[in-house]
């Protein structure tokens, strides 16, 4: 046991400093009791009581400061009174943030006068609640929080309507919205052209094309990916669409989503009927004798979707680079897969981009498997392995539970891309790489070097690997998408100009002449 | 227009919860967004969040509010006035010679932890209940004893609370709405009674503030018949630097200034008026349980309101922490376990020396000073052990779980924002942040006392228990 008394004489320090020093200095590595204090008889007495008392203890005054340190070893106690030392000349100078922050969306409203949107994010058990709190709070609401019932979402939405909200989401988590990206979203132009959209990476397809083709965007209301189905009635597309059609920027309105309920489709083409503006209805899948009938535009795939758009808000046509199949490339390609390498394998980040590209493969294939086939007969047994021509989408909640969705992590899919290019009966893998608001900065950086390695795998082995590339983004997107393509033209992948595209690149490069499969 | 339609043609203001990539995305392109603090309410528990669900329907919630702001708006609206000390005996309702009033929620004697049971063998041998230690603690232990909270009798007591049948009582009225409120004296700092020391010196000193001190002030009041309005004086006090639990020095200042010409002018010797002073300047402690009688005051007159989540007591016996809120009428305790206080202690102390929260003195929190106000109190930082921005955070965060600010007492350095009243369990539990009290640190055992001070906080069990009933009681 060592200690060390230090009296320093005529010095002050108040009674609530030294409790504080004195606590701190307990914590000192080593030391087995410290006491600071002023040279009061009460601290004299406690000194007393622990045993520690000194003739130069007993002679301190009430002026005079005490230090007095207890350790193991002489060596430890020098240290340590280094370290108490430096306690007392060390002022606290750590700063602390005073800012005024809020815990409840209450209390921001209450502070924040002027907010007029919510946008939520928390795990789905937490998150139809904040959303009633928005809504009550009278703010507009983007629910990009999944795992939120269907109950809830009719519960939400009807409460938006009936206080003439938005309230978009769940499960889709794209707007633009006064020019104002929300979650994920692309920079894109100014315009006249109005979306309404069930489908998250669908709506940024379609706003990427139409700035692609000189047009521009009022708002982008993206109304969650249920919003169509029997449950919910379309609630919020139908509001959105009102509110596009009162809305003097806007000249043209376009709907995206994957094939509605009957009913609800029908609810929807009578409030195009009622439209006083030229409505485009990109359904995937979609039928186009019943747009027709209620005066609308049909599109059949996101790029004529986005083309019919510009075309209706003004944009020369002459002006406009459509961005031509490259049919020399299709023809090169076939000549250079084998017999054997028949199938496509997509490996996509966007829902609706894999929709896209594999409802394109439907139409000249019977085997077209995926993880989110509605046909039950095409459903893939085991989402591991891919069988024939296979589509899957990784932002599927199969493969999302617990890690964050592919746009923002895509490294889920490096391990499968590999898996797909030593398959020696593939003969095309289709992937997409999603920019902007929320993505990953970097989405073909990370897939760069799997690129490599099954490119000299397949040259090895001797057999040409296409590999196909889509990035969705614009020039205005950070990264920029000309970097981007770059990096996948540089690695030898085939560039698609567009999700509808690269859907069809893939498709007629494995087509085996009439004898398809 | 719709609101869709003004929607877009407004600037974006976000608010955004959870992913705090969102916000930075929007600030990115010129919008305004703001990321809250958040976390899952009820700790994320499934009933809890069940229970917050349903008092949340329109109707209740409405009820709710309506009953808040009622509440508020008493506890804000009171009056509290210094009207004159006694004798508990004399003046407290239901005290009997043989009661022992103590802190927090209802305790029995076997139960009480060291500093409590301390106290009360000073209090029985000062008394004359019993001649020693030994005796005093059979006689606690006796069933002859009426054990009673403090809070039950119209009183609040500081750190054990322990109050007997002849100590002096502040005894304070609320001018608006007519109810009284009583506390005991200020022994001063250290060793004493209320800290769980016992000794001869504790009990001489009780003797003399029964025998001197008492009488003094007791007459000096009756010389002033307009009484001294406390609430007038806390607010100055608070402008001084004090946010009038932990720290008192302006507050002490203020009083004595006040109680000084009544006490000249009665009949007692100037020997015995000049040991007053003294005693007063002792400690800058003299003026403590006096804002505690006046919080106490306010609350009480807001307690009893049909529907309100506005809490109205917190209390901790050294063993438990015990709420009560207004909608709930009577003495309905919700209570969890006592928390150990984190802070400095004196020379030669230790966390493990220390004896769990206790004390009624949480009542100045309730009320909206002590760690509520820290913001004004920068002398005293050390005690949260922290700076000064750290003081002000909490006085601004106590703002998420109250009603409403009390414009009548403010806090200078946040441009004047009155103190936060009003907690409401909903908010505490929607939140997660938990009052923060400033408090005072007793020895674990008897007899020993005070060994430092620093910053508590309530069991959310206490919190989560009456948000429970009340979603049973209620929806």
């Amino acid at each position: 046991m060592s200690i060390k008394v230090v009296i320093k004489r005529n010095t002050y320090f108040d009674s609530v400093s030294l409790m504080s020093l004195s606590t701190k200095a307990n914590q000192i590595e080593g030391v087995e009791q410290a006491i600071i204090g002023m040279g009061t008889e009460m601290n004299k007495g406690v000194i007393r009581n622990v045993g520690l008392m000194t003739s130069e203890v007993e002679e301190a005054t009430a002026g005079d400061l005490m230090i007095i340190v207890k350790t193991a070893n002489a060596e430890q106690t020098e240290s340590a009174y280094l370290a108490v030392e430096e306690l007392l000349t060390n002022k606290n100078s750590a700063q602390a943030k005073s800012d005024i922050k809020y815990a409840t969306i209450d209390s921001a409203v209450q502070g924040i006068p002027d907010a007029n949107f919510a946008v939520i994010s928390v795990n789905g058990a937490f998150a139809v609640r904040e959303a009633r709190k928005a809504l009550e709070n009278n703010l507009h609401v983007m629910l990009f929080s999944d795992n939120v019932s269907v109950e809830d979402e009719v519960e939400l939405k009807t409460l938006a309507h009936e206080k003439g909200l938005l309230m978009m989401g769940p499960d889709c988590g794209t707007a633009i919205i006064g020019n104002t990206g929300l979650c994920f979203a692309n920079a894109v132009r100014k315009g006249s052209i109005g979306i309404v959209a069930a489908s998250g990476t669908g709506s940024q397809e379609v706003s990427v094309r139409i700035h692609d083709f000189g047009g521009g965007i009022t708002q982008l209301i993206g109304t969650g990916g249920r919003d169509l189905s029997k449950e919910v009635g379309g609630i919020m597309m139908l509001d959105g669409i009102k509110a596009l059609d009162a809305d003097e920027a806007t000249k043209v309105i376009v709907l995206v989503s994957k094939p509605p309920e009957a009913s609800v489709e029908k609810k929807v083409l009578a409030q195009i009927k009622e439209c006083s503006k030229p409505v485009v209805v990109y359904f995937i899948g979609g039928n186009e004798e019943a747009v027709v009938a209620a005066g609308g535009q049909f599109a059949k795939t996101s790029k004529e979707a986005a083309l019919k758009a510009v075309l209706l808000a003004g944009i020369d046509e002459a002006s406009i680079n459509k961005r031509a199949l490259n049919l020399p490339l299709i023809e090169e390609v076939r000549a250079k897969l084998s017999p054997e390498q028949k199938y496509i394998r997509g490996l996509f980040c966007g829902g609706t981009l894999c929709d896209e590209s594999m409802y394109l493969a439907m139409e000249k294939f019977y085997n077209v498997y995926s993880n989110i086939q509605k046909n039950p007969d095409f459903l893939l047994k085991d989402i591991s392995v891919s069988q024939e021509h296979t589509f899957i989408d990784f932002g599927d909640d199969d493969f999302t539970n617990g890690k964050p969705h592919p746009m923002i992590d895509p490294s889920s899919r490096i391990e499968r891309f590999l898996q797909e290019a030593k398959d020696p009966s593939v003969g095309v893998i289709v992937m997409d790489f999603v920019l902007g608001f929320g993505s990953h900065e970097d989405p073909v950086g990370v897939m760069l070097p799997a690129i490599m390695e099954a490119k000299q795998l397949a040259e090895k082995e001797g057999r040409h690997l296409e590999i196909i590339g889509y990035v969705l983004g614009t020039d205005l997107d950070t990264p920029n998408i000309d970097e981007q393509v770059k990096k996948l033209v540089d690695a030898g992948v085939t560039h698609a100009s567009s999700s509808t595209n690269a859907g069809l690149l893939a498709r007629e490069m494995v087509l085996k002449g009439e004898n398809h499969e | 227009m719709s609101k869709i339609n003004e929607l877009f043609t407004s600037k974006i203001n976000v608010i955004n919860v959870g992913i705090e990539l969102f916000k930075d995305d929007i600030l990115a392109q010129n919008a305004s967004a703001t990321h809250l603090e958040w976390s899952p309410p009820g700790g994320g528990k499934p009933e809890i969040i069940a229970a917050l669900n349903k008092i949340d329907k329109a109707e209740l919630a409405e009820k709710i509010e309506a009953a808040n702001r009622l509440a508020v708006e008493k506890i804000v609206n009171s009056q509290p006035v210094l009207i004159g000390f006694d004798q508990a005996i004399n003046v407290v309702p239901g005290m009997t010679k043989k009661t022992i009033l103590h802190a927090g929620p209802p305790i029995t004697w076997e139960k009480m932890n060291g500093p409590m049971k301390g106290a009360v063998m000073g209090a029985l041998i000062f008394e004359g209940l019993a001649k020693d230690l030994e005796e005093a603690a059979a006689v606690a232990a006796s069933g002859e004893i009426t054990f009673s909270p403090c809070h039950e009798h119209n009183a609040v007591g500081s750190m054990a609370g322990v109050t007997s049948a002849s100590m002096f009582m502040h005894i304070v009225e609320n001018k608006a709405y007519g109810n009284i409120a009583y506390t005991n004296l200020s022994e001063q700092m250290a060793k004493i009674l209320r800290m769980g020391a016992n000794d001869d010196s504790v009990v001489e000193r009780l003797i003399w503030m029964r025998d001197v001190l008492g009488p003094i002030l007791r007459d000096a009041m009756k010389l002033n018949k307009e009484g001294i309005d406390l609430r007038l004086m806390l607010a100055q006090a608070l402008h001084m630097g004090d946010e009038c639990h932990n720290r008192n020095n302006a507050g002490t200042a203020l009083l004595i200034q006040a109680l000084t010409p009544f006490i000249l002018e009665t009949d007692y010797p100037v020997e015995q008026k000049r040991e007053v002073f003294d005693f007063v300047a002792s400690s800058d402690y003299f003026s403590g349980p006096t804002w505690m009688a006046c919080c106490k005051c306010a609350l009480d007159a807001a307690h009893g309101i049909e529907y309100s989540t506005v809490v109205t007591t917190m209390a901790r016996n050294g063993v438990e922490f015990g709420v009560r809120i207004s909608g709930m009428a009577g003495n309905t305790w919700f209570t969890g376990p006592a928390q150990q206080v984190i802070g400095p202690m004196f020379a030669g102390y230790k966390p493990e020396d220390s004896g769990l929260d206790i004390g009624d003195s949480a009542i100045t929190e309730t009320y909206g000073i002590g760690g509520f106000a820290m913001a004004t109190a920068p002398a005293i930082v050390a005690l949260v052990g922290g700076t000064v921005d750290e003081a002000i955070g909490y006085s601004r965060q106590m703002k998420e779980i109250t009603t409403t600010e009390n414009q009548n007492i403010t806090i200078p350095l946040l441009n004047f924002m009155g103190i936060p009243t009003g907690i409401d369990i909903r908010k505490v539990i929607q939140t997660g942040i938990l009052p923060i009290i400033n408090t005072a640190i007793a020895h674990k055992e008897a007899g020993i006392g005070m060994i430092g001070a620093g910053i508590t906080h309530p069991p959310m069990e206490a919190f989560e228990k009456s948000l429970i009933t009340i979603s049973e009681k209620w929806a």
